[in-house]
């Protein structure tokens, strides 16, 4: 039993690609886990960051500053009586959050944490992720009719066409990438991991890659993948303002929550693949400028001295936290969460730990970066009408996305054109 | 239940015209609806997305304020006022308090008309700003709303410093203020102006030159100044299509005539139009309260009004300039001690009618766009 687990550790291959099936189940259950407590921890800092930024305090009761907040809401949704409306399709209804909430998982499969650290490798990775992050529209749609119920029907149509028009200048950015990864070398690949080691191996991130072609791409990308996720300035689908609450309107409770989880595990799954094809995936940042071993030791201790950061936070915090008795086991609570995070940053010390984490905590910083982008939108824009958001998507990403894809084939292939050219000429 | 809404007025002929042969929905926005501002019940007709007509349904927040009008004495009555418009109830209760006056040919003494104005002009700025912050939440720009909430505490604290209360003021009374200035009154105000202007600049930063912002109000509710003076709409609104009417200009009631001032109007009478005619016109009322610190006169507060208010036999109409437009009031005296009848031209009310006619033929996204520049409070909708 042990050696098969020092076995699997001391492998370069991800279990789908060892064929271990107890690994990959293992790596499934992990990353469920880790991006439903991922959605809980965006949950709080959402709230948080927003309220900062609005000049609130946000959640400040339920434990230190608020952490334990997002706990209780799930509690309380967890508890809240079950409703399904008299006239609605129950069946459709009951399953739209779970097409919702699994399309949304099952993206992750494929999402490359580090070189070893995903459920699989397939040949056809993004293209799988595309795939079925766009099966995520039906059960929308499936929400919103099922609801019997207007707003909800607007809501989901909205989010239909919103979702169908984007992901055609999504395609065609991600194009762009995967054209990039044959250029120069010539081995094309769709694999999330070929891709991330296409980067690794040309020496630059794709979002600098024939500068500013790479650039515009990724802008094309990260505008798309926010209509793609409905979130503002293009959340329509579900406009408060407008809609009461879209497609979910008439869904409470713990299928509502489906909806919740469902919507921000899209969101880390859109942005892990921005940081796939454009930041380099788990490779760390600066490794052309500032290589040699010794950088690398500087890097690999990066996040354990950030975890020791936070922990140290966590304490100078209890520090100022009033000296009253009401508040004494708020403060034994931060500082407990400090400590943790402080365990945290003492074990990812550890050489072993510290080489085979640090390929996730490069991407998971990355996607948190994309995550308070995400917030930061939120709490800036206004939201587009309809017609507009049609408007930017088809007459100017669409444009756009084509332009720089010819470009970057141009561009990549220019010897051999001008080559081909010569030859004509002659 | 409530009785099934008759919807044969909204034109059906329209039905041909439609894509595809679709047929329309109707939908009921409102009365819980979050950017309805109250308890407004739109009933829309819709083809997809595109609004075919529209109707309002209100008195969902109906009090009876009229009547009540008729059985309080003229004093009693006062506070009552200042339940209509709640985000402006300064201006309310002193449209009364003039009216009444003017049915009494009473007029209040200089110091007076000096803090009545500073009070009115400090509640049209807190007015604007809940109309800003509510305005841009409904076009989904959330941030702006806690700005202008943080900004007009100030000036609540300033009521409340005045006369102890912050949104239902009871500020004045008739014949004058009952309250003198406390200390360090004019201090509070200038010290507002000077925190105030930056601030505007900040909201300004956050929406005028934002592309979504523009491109979300430009063009939207479109209302040329004929269709303005047809419908009766004043205020912001009716000087964002270009009309120059101001009462504090058109027919100066208190000391208006002695601040310089200007009124800001629009060109195209669009949304965006009459958002920069509300920034602009919290940028004069900052002027205007300079001026009124500066020269706020001395003497009494009070003018020699009667204990019990018994005013002739006649009737009188009197309007100001309320933050949101004309706000009149008609009373009719039979020379008891009661009103015998207060009829209230509520601005909103009368703005309200011109909704049909600006959210025809755009989207659902305008309806709310278009309900939030109309800057209507449904209490005083409905009295």
């Amino acid at each position: 039993m042990l050696d098969a687990v020092k076995n699997y550790l001391n492998s370069s291959v991800t279990p789908g690609e060892a064929g271990s099936q107890l690994w990959a189940t293992v790596y499934i259950v992990a990353i469920t886990l880790g991006v439903s407590v991922a959605v809980i921890c965006m949950n709080w800092l959402e709230r948080k960051i927003l309220a900062h930024m609005q000049i609130r305090l946000g959640p400040m009761r339920v434990g230190p500053h608020g952490l334990l907040q997002p706990i209780a809401d799930a509690l309380k949704l967890l508890i809240k009586e079950d409703i399904i409306p008299a006239n609605a399709d129950k069946v459709v209804f009951w399953s739209a959050p779970v097409v919702v909430t699994m399309t949304a998982f099952t993206t992750f499969l494929v999402v490359p944490f580090g070189r070893t650290h995903a459920v699989t490798d397939m040949n056809i990775g993004v293209l799988f992720m595309l795939g079925i992050s766009s099966l995520g529209v039906l059960g929308i749609i499936m929400a919103g009719w099922s609801s019997n119920s207007h707003y909800p029907l607007m809501g989901s149509l909205r989010s239909s066409a919103q979702m169908v028009s984007y992901e055609i200048a999504m395609g065609l950015a991600i194009v762009c990438a995967v054209l990039m990864t044959s250029l120069q070398t010539g081995t094309g690949t769709l694999s999330m991991i070929g891709i991330v080691e296409a980067q690794s191996a040309q020496g630059t991130w794709f979002i600098f890659k024939f500068f500013p072609l790479g650039f515009v791409a990724f802008g094309v990308f990260a505008i798309a993948m926010i209509a793609e996720t409905n979130r503002a300035p293009f959340d329509l689908p579900e406009a408060e303002s407008e809609l009461v609450a879209g497609f979910h309107t008439e869904y409470s409770g713990f299928r509502w929550s489906l909806f919740f989880l469902a919507e921000y595990s899209a969101m880390l799954a859109v942005s892990s693949i921005a940081v796939t094809l454009w930041l380099g995936g788990w490779l760390r940042p600066f490794a052309n400028t500032l290589s040699g071993s010794a950088w690398d030791l500087a890097f690999s201790l990066i996040p354990a001295l950030s975890f020791l950061a936070m922990g140290a936070g966590c304490f100078l915090g209890t520090i100022r936290m009033p000296k009253i008795i009401q508040m004494r086991v708020q403060t034994i609570g931060l500082g407990v969460f400090g400590a943790l995070l402080a365990l945290i940053g003492l074990t990812l010390l550890l050489p072993g730990v510290r080489e085979r984490v640090q390929d996730i905590y490069w991407f998971v910083a990355k996607v948190a970066c994309f995550m308070y982008l995400y917030i930061w939108y939120r709490g800036t824009f206004p939201r587009y009408r309809f017609d507009q958001l049609m408007k930017v998507g088809w007459k100017v990403l669409l444009p756009i996305g084509l332009a720089v894809l010819i470009a970057t084939a141009v561009v990549g292939l220019r010897q051999e054109l001008w080559a081909a050219i010569v030859g004509v000429l002659q | 239940m409530s009785q099934p809404i008759d919807t044969s007025y909204l034109d059906l002929d329209t039905k041909d015209e439609t894509f595809l042969d679709s047929t329309e929905m109707v939908l009921n926005m409102g009365p819980q609806h979050p950017s309805t501002h109250g308890v407004l019940r739109v009933i829309l007709k819709l083809d997809g997305e595109k609004v075919l007509g529209t109707e309002c349904v209100i008195g969902y927040l109906h009090r009876g304020v009229e009547k009540i009008g008729e059985n309080r004495t003229y004093t009693m009555f006062n506070p009552y006022v200042d339940r209509m418009d709640y985000v402006a109830a300064v201006s309310n209760g002193l449209g009364y308090c003039e009216t009444v006056e003017k049915l009494l040919s009473a007029e209040a003494p200089p110091r007076a008309q000096y803090i009545r104005v500073i009070l009115t002009e400090l509640c049209r700025i807190s007015s604007h700003q809940v109309w800003l912050g509510t305005h841009a939440l409904d076009i989904g720009a959330i941030t702006p709303l806690f700005y202008a909430f943080r900004d007009r505490e100030e000036i609540l604290k300033i009521f409340e410093k005045y006369c102890g209360a912050r949104l239902t003021t009871h500020a004045f009374r008739i014949g004058g203020c009952i309250y003198e200035t406390y200390d360090g009154f004019e201090q509070d105000v200038k010290k507002f102006c000077t925190f105030f202007l930056p601030k505007l600049d900040e909201y300004e930063e956050l929406l005028t030159t934002n592309r979504i912002w523009v491109t979300r109000t430009k063009n939207v509710g479109v209302l040329n100044p004929e269709d303005c003076i047809a419908l009766g709409v004043t205020g912001p609104v009716l000087r964002a299509s270009g009309v120059k009417w101001d009462l504090r200009k058109a027919q100066p009631y208190e000391c208006y005539k002695d601040f310089d001032f200007e009124i800001p109007t629009g060109v195209n009478g669009d949304t965006y139009d009459r958002y920069l005619v509300r920034i602009a016109e919290m940028r004069q009322s900052v002027r205007i309260l300079q001026q009124a610190v500066e020269a706020i006169p001395t003497g009494p507060i009070m003018a020699k009004v009667p204990k019990v208010i018994k005013p002739p036999v006649g009737e009188v109409y009197h309007s100001i300039e309320a933050p949101k437009g004309e706000l009149g009031y008609f009373i009719v005296s039979d020379g008891s001690t009661q009103p015998y009848r207060v009829r209230v031209r509520p601005p909103s009310f009368v703005n309200l009618q011109a909704l049909d006619k600006m959210v025809r033929g755009l989207l659902v996204a305008d309806v709310v766009a278009v309900i939030g520049t109309l800057d209507i409070v449904l209490g005083e909708v409905d009295r």
